[in-house]
């Protein structure tokens, strides 16, 4: 600690060019907090995702479909808790733009299905009661000022009515908190028995089966039965986990993994040679200074170590401020309208340092070594 | 005149003595190859899909959908509905008197990538008897042409080489029933490449229920348009969306790609701003090493003016060459690299497409380097400007 000043004199001693290394140093962590983050953020809520749930759709390809007539043989599958299904009705409010995530499902065990999410008893009372009925999720029902008891038209472009019509009127009879699960949770539901019965066609099918069990150790065997349960019928059946399938999904939009690691990769080289390269550069002006400290008696490794400690100074506030500037971009909830409720995972403020530190170490080595060569005589002579 | 030479003097003197600054001055060049090099490649990713998705399109053809279909996975059109945009007027008719249109059906298959295994949604679509004269540009480069009622499919090129068991003779089940690929065809690069093809009669029969989701008609001539699109919104029988092909493809990639461009200017942008950080360490080191000479200029006469041009030139043609370097290996590296996405577009399932590193995004590239080299180099060269002779004179 009593080298504190003259490692502080050694950084402020060129002020402009350490602000600027350290800038530079800032901004490559803020980039790197920001893209590792989301990566890894997006690969923890993957494996976070439910495991007591699973997703049984065709065989072949989810939009096919499966006949509605599988529900009462799966729940009879032992360790099944609940059985609902999706058949997604797609639609629009107004106009087309605007797009409404619907989908027609039976509501009580829906809801059985993904216990986290809250409605009142009383509105699936009502869902079950009334033909027309809707469940909408909160969001969606502020977004367009919708409350219990509105009527609302909904257009679809597939589904016509058995009247001709391309509008389907539904009554709002609850509104449910979607905020446990996060986006992307479908939040309009009509009943299916109404679907069926009032759709010119194409009533009968279902997307995907939804399947809650009571005990996650048996996904994989209760997987396994089910599919061989429909081996070989028309309609062969795929069953899957919450996290296997968001991570296909994931997977078709591309390897964001080998896109987030090339960009991160190119930044942190181009940054190692500029902070090695100012490393390098202040030790040389300072080969006069470094041999008057020799001279008074510092050993050789005292020397080295001064420098290579500058160095670790340098890289470690710097980065230091950028992973916290890349928390609070987090935190702020500027990333939330397209990637939900996110927060900084801690392994990537941990995997920050450790490349801080490693960023040190490389840039600040060799400079440290050649500090520790210098012969006195030479240095002071000027050669 | 003066001042012109003065500045050329100076200038050139300057870039004789860059490499003794060779350390510093490689700085500038890798920190805004690095800029630019990760810009024109994010880049090019959306210039690479926009012009597959363009090339999509012809202008003497137009695309209907049921009306409110934001893309051909939502809509449906009844067999009657097909037959009544059949009859409208603009449609070109072909030698027999029979209207040049392809009533399509489009469903998804699921393949696996060849590169990493991955399952994904492809599209199977179900063309019309008229297929031939709707595309011209579909030729099959290998095999043969699918025959009706048998169901066999031609595969794009783009998903021939992307995913597993798409070899002539291969077969898979999907749609109830069994599919033989029988042949591999090419549409001059376009998306539907990306997509395997068969008849709309044998896929819709396969699977026992669906319908047609768009309808594809050749016009008599670009002009056309107007005429085919009002005489369908006059019909009170039909509730349909008419497009050119070309804005209906152009639109089913617009949200992606601007995705694409988002990312790539925030972290192009980002970057840059750490580039100029070092730029300006780089031409500060360089202005200080040269505080005695700039000084001596200064005391000979020599204007401000001069110096700070010269800094300026130097802090320039630093980033000229890093900007050129990094143009030059994104195009290296990704130019013509075939990337696949389900992001491009809804319509069309996967899409297959080529990373583009064109003139144009070189030429940005090229801009961002020379802004960040000007900015870098300013305050540096005002610096430079700004020495008083005299302490200059004494320094060291």
């Amino acid at each position: 600690m009593k080298y504190f000043g003259l490692i502080w004199a050694g950084l402020w001693r060129k002020r402009a060019r350490t602000l600027f290394t350290m800038a530079s140093i800032v901004v490559a962590f803020l980039l790197f907090g920001l893209l590792q983050g989301l990566n890894t953020g997006f690969n923890t809520v993957i494996t976070n995702l439910n495991v007591d749930r699973l997703y049984v759709s065709a065989k072949t390809n989810m939009t096919d479909g499966l006949p509605i007539s599988y529900a009462a043989r799966i729940k009879n599958v032992p360790g099944v808790r609940a059985v609902s299904h999706w058949t997604y009705f797609g639609g629009y409010y107004q106009n087309a733009k605007n797009a409404i995530p619907a989908f027609a499902t039976d509501a009580e065990p829906l809801f059985k299905v993904y216990r986290e999410m809250k409605i009142k008893p009383e509105y699936l009372e009502a869902m079950q009661k009334t033909r027309t009925g809707a469940l909408v999720g909160s969001e969606l029902a502020k977004k367009y000022g919708w409350k219990v008891g509105d009527r609302v038209p909904i257009g679809t472009s597939i589904w016509t009515t058995k009247q001709g019509s391309s509008t389907w009127m539904f009554d709002i009879v609850g509104i449910f908190d979607t905020s446990s699960y996060g986006g992307g949770f479908p939040s309009f539901y009509l009943n299916q028995d109404y679907f069926k019965e009032n759709s010119a066609f194409g009533g009968n099918i279902v997307h995907y089966y939804l399947v809650g069990i009571s005990d996650p150790h048996q996904a994989t065997s209760i997987s396994k039965q089910i599919d061989a349960m429909f081996e070989n019928s028309t309609y062969e059946t795929r069953t899957q986990t919450e996290s296997a399938l968001a991570q296909m999904q994931l997977k078709q939009i591309g390897d964001i993994n080998f896109i987030v690691n090339a960009i991160v990769g190119a930044v942190l080289f181009t940054l190692l040679f500029l902070t090695a390269n100012t490393m390098m550069q202040s030790v040389r002006e300072r080969t006069p200074e470094l041999a008057v400290l020799k001279t008074l008696g510092f050993s050789d490794t005292k020397v080295l170590a001064l420098v290579l400690i500058e160095a670790l100074a340098l890289c470690l506030f710097a980065a230091a401020i950028g992973l916290v500037l890349a928390t609070l971009v987090f935190n702020s909830g500027a990333l939330k309208v397209i990637f939900g409720n996110f927060t900084m995972p801690l392994i990537v403020l941990a995997m920050g340092s450790g490349v801080a530190l490693i960023l040190a170490l490389v840039s600040g080595l060799p400079p440290a070594w050649r500090a520790r060569q210098l012969n006195i005589v030479d240095a002071l002579a000027g050669r | 005149m003066n001042l012109f030479k003065q500045i050329s003097a100076v200038t050139l003197m300057n870039f004789k003595s860059l490499p003794h600054r060779i350390g510093t001055s490689i700085v500038i060049v890798i920190g805004i190859a690095g800029v630019v090099a990760v810009l024109v490649s994010v880049l090019a990713m959306s210039t690479g899909m926009l012009a597959t998705m363009e090339h999509s399109g012809r202008d003497d053809r137009a695309i209907v959908l049921r009306n409110g279909s934001a893309s051909e996975m939502g809509s449906a059109l009844p067999r009657d509905s097909a037959r009544l945009i059949e009859d409208a007027p603009g449609i070109k008719r072909g030698s027999d008197g029979k209207p040049i249109a392809s009533p399509e059906s489009l469903r998804l298959v699921n393949l696996f990538r060849k590169e990493d295994n991955a399952e994904v949604n492809v599209a199977l679509r179900g063309v019309g008897p008229q297929l031939h004269q709707v595309r011209p540009e579909l030729k099959i480069v290998e095999g043969r042409m699918f025959q009706p009622a048998v169901t066999e499919v031609i595969v794009g090129k783009a998903a021939h080489s992307e995913f597993k068991g798409l070899n002539v003779g291969d077969k898979f089940k999907t749609h109830g029933a069994t599919w033989t690929v029988v042949g591999v065809f090419t549409t001059g690069g376009d998306s539907h490449e990306s997509s395997l093809m068969t008849d709309a009669e044998t896929l819709i029969a396969a699977e026992q229920r669906g319908s047609f989701q768009s309808v594809t008609v050749l016009l008599d001539s670009p002009a056309s348009f107007q005429k085919f699109k009002d005489a369908l919104s006059a019909n009170p029988a039909l509730a349909v969306d008419v497009s050119r092909e070309r804005e209906y493809y152009r639109h089913q990639s617009e949200t992606i790609g601007k995705v694409i461009y988002v990312i790539a200017y925030v972290v192009g942008g980002i970057m840059a701003i750490g580039a100029i950080f070092s730029a300006l360490n780089t031409m500060y080191s360089a202005v200080s090493a040269r505080l005695r000479e700039i000084a001596t200029l200064r005391a000979i006469g020599f204007g401000a003016t001069a110096m700070v041009m010269s800094v300026l030139a130097e802090a320039l043609l630093l980033a000229l060459i890093g900007g050129v370097i990094g143009a030059a290996m994104a195009w290296l590296f990704f130019n013509g690299h075939q990337v696949s996405t389900s992001g491009g577009g809804a319509a069309a399932g996967h899409l297959i497409f080529e990373l583009s590193v064109s003139p144009a995004l070189i030429a940005t590239g090229i801009l961002w380097a020379c802004t960040i080299g000007l900015i870098g180099g300013l305050f540096p060269a005002v610096r430079a400007a700004r020495l008083p002779v005299a302490t200059a004179l004494r320094a060291i």
